[in-house]
Formats: structure tokens, C-alpha cells, sequence
């Protein structure tokens, strides 16, 4: 190679886009000349092209599936809002059914006191609901963590949780049982954490049904 | 392609892993690939990319929204990349290049102008031809050449990518090219 590295240094300037047009003018006149420096030319440029057609390689198949089991793990949130967008249905349903147990278990745990629905009619003594005798309570009674004793008659269903129905009937008087205390409704007794959640769900669904 | 890419780095940032899981098959070929011509070593190049994956989704906040996805992610595979060549202790070039890939020795005569390939010579065989020749470049101008002309980044991105100069990142791949026009002007 005669000519001087200044000619190589254009050469490479202009093949990363550096060239003033003044230098690039200067490039072209002197390969137009000069055999050796096309030569040269011609060989890096050939030598490129020949870097561009180097063999390819393809990551093994299960890359991905690699990586995301090494990845520290995920935020909980993430994974519930994304599987939200997959199972919209059961997730509204999932998050429900948490609302109501955790709901149902507070209530169930934290009240212990009497509770009694609100019809006037009910007397209440002590730790027992009584509907005196001679008297129609209308509309559904529930009972809480207490017991009932019916002389007289509900006018529809009666629930009652945590307690007991209260028989008053003398044992040994036959007849007073058809003066006994009168349900219309069903009656339901509830003494368990289970039924009672389960009366709850039923409760609700009845509730969203009737809409 | 970049919006796509934004669009997932954006899910990725706020933990979604699934979204992470697409921007690693986007681009797993391309850095496997990468740390494969860097290292020379099938294993240990799996093994690295899948660092650098992990790397990048660990540090993802760290990542300004605003730059280049890919860069960044060059980056990272690329450090990676040479801080394992560093590591490298001189027995272990021997002992790769012994075990090493197949028709090594071929590869060899064939630089060493003994025996040049003719028109018969398969396209794959050329392929695998201008790979190993890349390989032998020296690590520091093997990146730039493979950053220019296979990954295709400009000088900026390359020196944004290799944390050097782009008046370092220009006299090498200088040196680049002049060491490949000798290694191929007889191909
Ligand atoms: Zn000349």
C-alpha cells in the first residue's frame, strides 16, 4: 500500500457516515486514480457484507419459560388482577364468596348479643324471645343467641341462631298442644357456624334473585 | 414494534411477570445470540442471556422509559458478557477451543489460507465461516462489529451501550473492520 494512512482513515469515516462532502469529494477523486486504494476500498466494504451473512442462532425452546421461572417472585396483586382479566365471572364470584365468609365469620364471632327482629308483638325476657300467647306476629322472626318460645303464632318463616326452641307444653297435659304455639312459615334452627353461613349465602341469593 | 415493546415495559414495571415473559421471546434470540458470538460457548451463553433477562426485569425501574428498550438490554448482556470473558482464566481458552464446536480445525486451515474456499463451498459453511472469524476478533472490537453489523445500533447507541467514548467506540471498530478485511479478503 503506497498511498498514506490519511486515504484509510477517509475510507473508514466515510463507511460510518463521517465524511464532510469536501472529504468525500476528495475520497472519490483519489480511488478514481489509484487501483490500490479501490482495491482496498473494495475489500472492507466486501468484508461487511460478508460479517452481515454470519450464521444465525435461535435461543433454545423453552427460554422464556425459563427465565420467568427464575424471576424473584410476583407481586400477589399483579397475579390476581391479571388472572381478574382472564376469569372475570369466577373472580367477581371468588371475591364474593371471600366478602361473605369473612362477613359471615365476623358477624358470627363478634355478636354474641341478642339478637331479635324488630316486631313489636315479641316480648323478650331475659335471654328468650317469647310471642305471648293469643298473639299474631306478622312477617318472618329471626332469633339470635337466644331461644325462642312461640305460645301464640307467626305469621311467617322463623330463624333461629345460636339458641334453642323453647317448649313450654306441660308434659303432662295433652291437651294444650293444639293451643300450642302456631308457625306458619318454615321453621329453621341454626347452631352452627356452617348452617349459618349457608342460611346467609341462601338469604343472599334469594335477595339477588328476587331483583 | 416499539410501541408493543412500551406497552409491555409499562405492565412489566408494575410486576405483571406474563408481560416480561413476552418481551423475553421478543427478544431472546437476539441476545442469546449476542452473548453466544461473545462467548463462543453454547452453555455458558443460555446461562447469561437468561442472567440478563432476570437482571433487567429486577432493575427494570431503573430503566428510563424514554430510551431505548433494546440499548439497555444490550447493555446489561453485554457487561455481563465481558465481565465472564475477565473472569476467564487462560487455560480455559485451551480448553474450550479443544472441546470446542465442531470443524474447529477446518476453520483454521482455512483462515490460515491453506486451503480457501472455492465456489463449492456451502452457504451454511460461509455462515459458519464469518462466525468463527467474528469469534476471533478480539472481545473489545468483536462487540462493536457485532453491535454495528449484526445488531444494527448507530456509533451513539454502541457507545451508550458499551459505557465507552464514541471517539473510542469509532477508533475500534475501525480496527474492527481492518482485522476482518485481512481475516476475509481471501473469502
Ligand atoms: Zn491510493
Amino acid at each position: 500500500m503506497n498511498c498514506n494512512k490519511e486515504t484509510i482513515e477517509l475510507m473508514h469515516n466515510y463507511l460510518d457516515g463521517d465524511l464532510t462532502s469536501q472529504e468525500e469529494c476528495d475520497l472519490r477523486t483519489h480511488l478514481e486514480d489509484c487501483e490500490d486504494c479501490q482495491h482496498y476500498f473494495h475489500e472492507l466494504k466486501r468484508a461487511i457484507t460478508l460479517i452481515k451473512s454470519a450464521e444465525q442462532f435461535a435461543a433454545p425452546e423453552d427460554f422464556t419459560q425459563k427465565v420467568i421461572q427464575n424471576l424473584p417472585n410476583e407481586k400477589k396483586r399483579v397475579k390476581f388482577m391479571r388472572w381478574f382479566k382472564v376469569h372475570p365471572v369466577l373472580t367477581a364470584a371468588a371475591i364474593f364468596f371471600v366478602l361473605m365468609m369473612t362477613g359471615m365469620l365476623s358477624s358470627w364471632n363478634t355478636d354474641s348479643e341478642l339478637v331479635v327482629s324488630k316486631q313489636e308483638e315479641l316480648v323478650v325476657e331475659g335471654d328468650t324471645v317469647i310471642v305471648p300467647e293469643g298473639v299474631t306476629v306478622p312477617g318472618d322472626v329471626l332469633v339470635k343467641n337466644g331461644n325462642l318460645m312461640i305460645k301464640g303464632t307467626i305469621d311467617g318463616n322463623v330463624t333461629l341462631v345460636n339458641g334453642k326452641l323453647i317448649d313450654d307444653r306441660p308434659i303432662d297435659s295433652q291437651g294444650l298442644m293444639a293451643s300450642a304455639g302456631e308457625v306458619t312459615g318454615e321453621l329453621e334452627t341454626v347452631d352452627r357456624m356452617f348452617e349459618w353461613m349457608w342460611y346467609q349465602l341462601k338469604d343472599f341469593f334469594k335477595g339477588v334473585f328476587s331483583f | 414494534m416499539d410501541q408493543f415493546i412500551r406497552e409491555k415495559i409499562k405492565q412489566v414495571k408494575k410486576g405483571d411477570q406474563s408481560a416480561f415473559g413476552e418481551v423475553v421471546t421478543f427478544y431472546q434470540d437476539k441476545i442469546y445470540q449476542h452473548c453466544l458470538r461473545m462467548l463462543g460457548n453454547a452453555h455458558e451463553a443460555e446461562d447469561l442471556a437468561q442472567e440478563a433477562f432476570i437482571r433487567a426485569y429486577v432493575n427494570i425501574h431503573s430503566f428510563d422509559d424514554r430510551r431505548k428498550f433494546s440499548t439497555w438490554l444490550y447493555r446489561i448482556a453485554t457487561n455481563l458478557t465481558i465481565d465472564r470473558i475477565r473472569k476467564r482464566k487462560p487455560d480455559y481458552y485451551l480448553d474450550a477451543e479443544i472441546k470446542g464446536t465442531d470443524g474447529l480445525d477446518m476453520y483454521s486451515q482455512l483462515a490460515n489460507g491453506a486451503k480457501l474456499p472455492g465456489e463449492e463451498v456451502e452457504s451454511l459453511e460461509l455462515e459458519r465461516y464469518i462466525h468463527h472469524e467474528i469469534s476471533q476478533l478480539p472481545p473489545k472490537y468483536r462487540s462493536i462489529i457485532m453491535l454495528r453489523y449484526l445488531e444494527e445500533f448507530s456509533l451513539q447507541e454502541i457507545s451508550e451501550i458499551l459505557d465507552i467514548p464514541l471517539g473510542t467506540v469509532k477508533t475500534r471498530i475501525h480496527r474492527g473492520r481492518e482485522a476482518l478485511r485481512k481475516r476475509l479478503r481471501h473469502v
